[in-house]
């Protein structure tokens, strides 16, 4: 299988604080993968570190072939590689619509829009419904959705998503996951940082476990389930 | 009510337009990136001098004085951004205060050096002159003016509530980061910003040069107005500083008219206070 995004010895510096320290992984076309962890382990970071909204201090982030690190943000989003951020980050002054809009500005042809501006409401139909509603007006549950959406909006190869189920009722994010499965059977591949360990690895085909921001564990998601120490260790359950 | 009193209110709403126009650009950029930018008075000042300019040269009226300082302010705000104000930006406050301000007073005294310390005016004749309609006369650079303004400050605020391009500016203005995710450059969109505000300012001094003195200091004078326009409206609302501008330029004829030319300025300020008293953030500021 190809490797569409390939990361090696990732270190990410925040002034003196190291956000990470040394992150190995790798994402194969067309697959979903999981990044596992407690809090402050350093899966957000890797994210915003391969989107480029925090600065690679040492190792190298590889996509399609091309060593993107140190890249702006937004000259790599353009190469396909589309980040649901932490907080989501929506344009909250803006409408729904509008913030669906932005997320498509990377695209060479316009004449796309319409077709995948379908595709997210057939995803979300809630945002269709909130279409004219300002961003900053909307649930928890819808904010997600359109920080999903907007993503989305780019055509990625590879869609990175953080925490896609924090903070939400249960009942949403399992609609949530059905969509990430329907994407994923269109052939999108996802890079998806999770707290919820059990969802994460429903999800995922593979899983990487981070603690102190180092790659400490991994393996195909059906083992890591049944791996006791991916539970006690690493994720501080009993 | 009486023919006069609608001649003063109309007098007032055309100037109000233009006081609208030359506020805009001031509060486009405090919009897009918390700065203000002090030098704003003197880019008024300039679009004037393009007028003056474009008059001795040509001999061409307003409409050729216009694109020629919108085209020269807006690459004046431009240049200012790139060469300046994208590198104060990352300083403290006091940085962005005093590299304006330097810039305000280079800009003065470059015209100084330059125009020399004369008031200049345009001949009345340029815009035909003023005649009569409905009962009411006019000042044909005034109707100009005021509708140009009017027209120019709806565009701008058409721009960023309808636009994509707006929509990419107002995106860079909430959450900059955000924006790159969406493939946005946030210098190309602050830079545009500044050549927006450029080019209303410069059309705005070129429209005022038409019924105004035009002298190196005159920035001074006209951006304080500015600012009061634009704290009157709210920070960052260009629809704000509309209504703000029209409010202020009829409260400022009616009380020359009712009360005597003398207390207009008073009666405006005093209203100025009232509205900061009640709503601190401006008639359509955000909290």
């Amino acid at each position: 299988m190809t490797v569409l995004l390939k990361i090696e010895h990732l270190e990410v510096k925040y002034g003196d604080l190291i956000g990470v320290a040394d992150v190995s992984l790798e994402v194969p076309k067309g697959s979903v993968v999981a990044l596992l962890g407690s809090n402050g382990a350093g899966k957000t970071t890797t994210l915003n570190a391969i989107a480029g909204i925090a600065a690679v201090s040492k190792g190298s982030v590889t996509f399609s072939g091309e060593n993107i690190a140190g890249q702006p943000a937004y000259a790599i989003v353009r190469k396909g590689l589309a980040l649901s951020p932490e907080g989501w980050r929506l344009f909250t002054q803006q409408s729904v619509e509008n913030n669906l809009m932005l997320g498509a500005t990377p695209l060479g042809d316009r004449g796309r829009i319409p077709r995948l501006l379908e595709r997210v409401y057939a995803v979300f139909p809630r945002l269709a419904e909130r279409r004219l509603q300002r961003a900053g007006t909307m649930s928890g549950g819808e904010r997600q959705m359109l920080a999903v959406g907007r993503a989305l909006m780019s055509e990625p190869q590879l869609l990175l998503l953080d925490e896609p189920s924090l903070g939400l009722a249960p009942a949403i994010v399992d609609t949530m996951y059905d969509s990430f499965a329907a994407l994923h059977k269109e052939g999108l591949t996802i890079l998806l940082a999770e707290q919820s360990v059990d969802l994460a690895l429903e999800a995922a085909e593979y899983a990487y476990v981070l603690q102190v921001g180092r790659t400490v564990l991994e393996g195909p998601a059906q083992t890591m389930a049944d791996n006791p120490d991916v539970q006690r260790i690493y994720l501080g359950m009993e | 009510m009486s023919l006069i009193l609608v001649q003063v209110i109309v007098s007032g709403l055309l100037l109000g337009a233009v006081y609208a126009l030359f506020s805009s650009g001031l509060t486009l950029i405090w919009g897009m990136m918390n700065v203000v930018n002090f030098a704003h008075g003197d880019f008024v000042m300039l679009g004037m001098y393009s007028a003056v300019m474009v008059w001795t040269a040509l001999g061409g009226g307003p409409f050729a004085a216009v694109p020629v300082a919108a085209m020269l302010i807006a690459t004046l705000g431009v240049l200012s951004y790139f060469m300046l104000v994208r590198h104060i930006m990352k300083g403290p406050m006091l940085a962005q205060i005093l590299g304006t301000f330097g810039l305000a007073l280079f800009l003065r005294y470059a015209a100084f050096w330059y125009f020399g310390a004369n008031f200049k005016t345009l001949p009345d004749t340029l815009v035909g002159g003023s005649f009569v309609f409905m009962g009411l006369r006019f000042e044909g650079s005034r109707v100009l003016a005021g509708a140009m303004g009017l027209g120019i400050t709806l565009l701008l605020h058409f721009i960023l509530t309808r636009t994509a391009i707006g929509s990419r500016m107002l995106a860079v203005s909430e959450d900059a980061t955000a924006a790159q995710l969406m493939g946005i450059r946030p210098q190309r969109m602050q830079a545009l910003a500044w050549g927006m505000a450029g080019a209303a300012t410069g059309i705005a001094g070129a429209l005022i040069a038409n019924f105004f003195y035009t002298s190196p200091t005159v920035g001074e004078t006209l951006a304080i107005l500015a600012f009061v326009t634009v704290s009157f409206g709210g920070f960052g609302s260009v629809l704000g500083a509309l209504v703000a501008g029209l409010i202020i330029g009829v409260v400022e004829s009616l009380s020359a008219y009712l009360i005597g030319p003398v207390y207009k300025d008073v009666i405006v300020y005093i209203l100025f206070v009232l509205v900061l008293w009640f709503r601190p953030q401006g008639l359509m500021g955000k909290t």
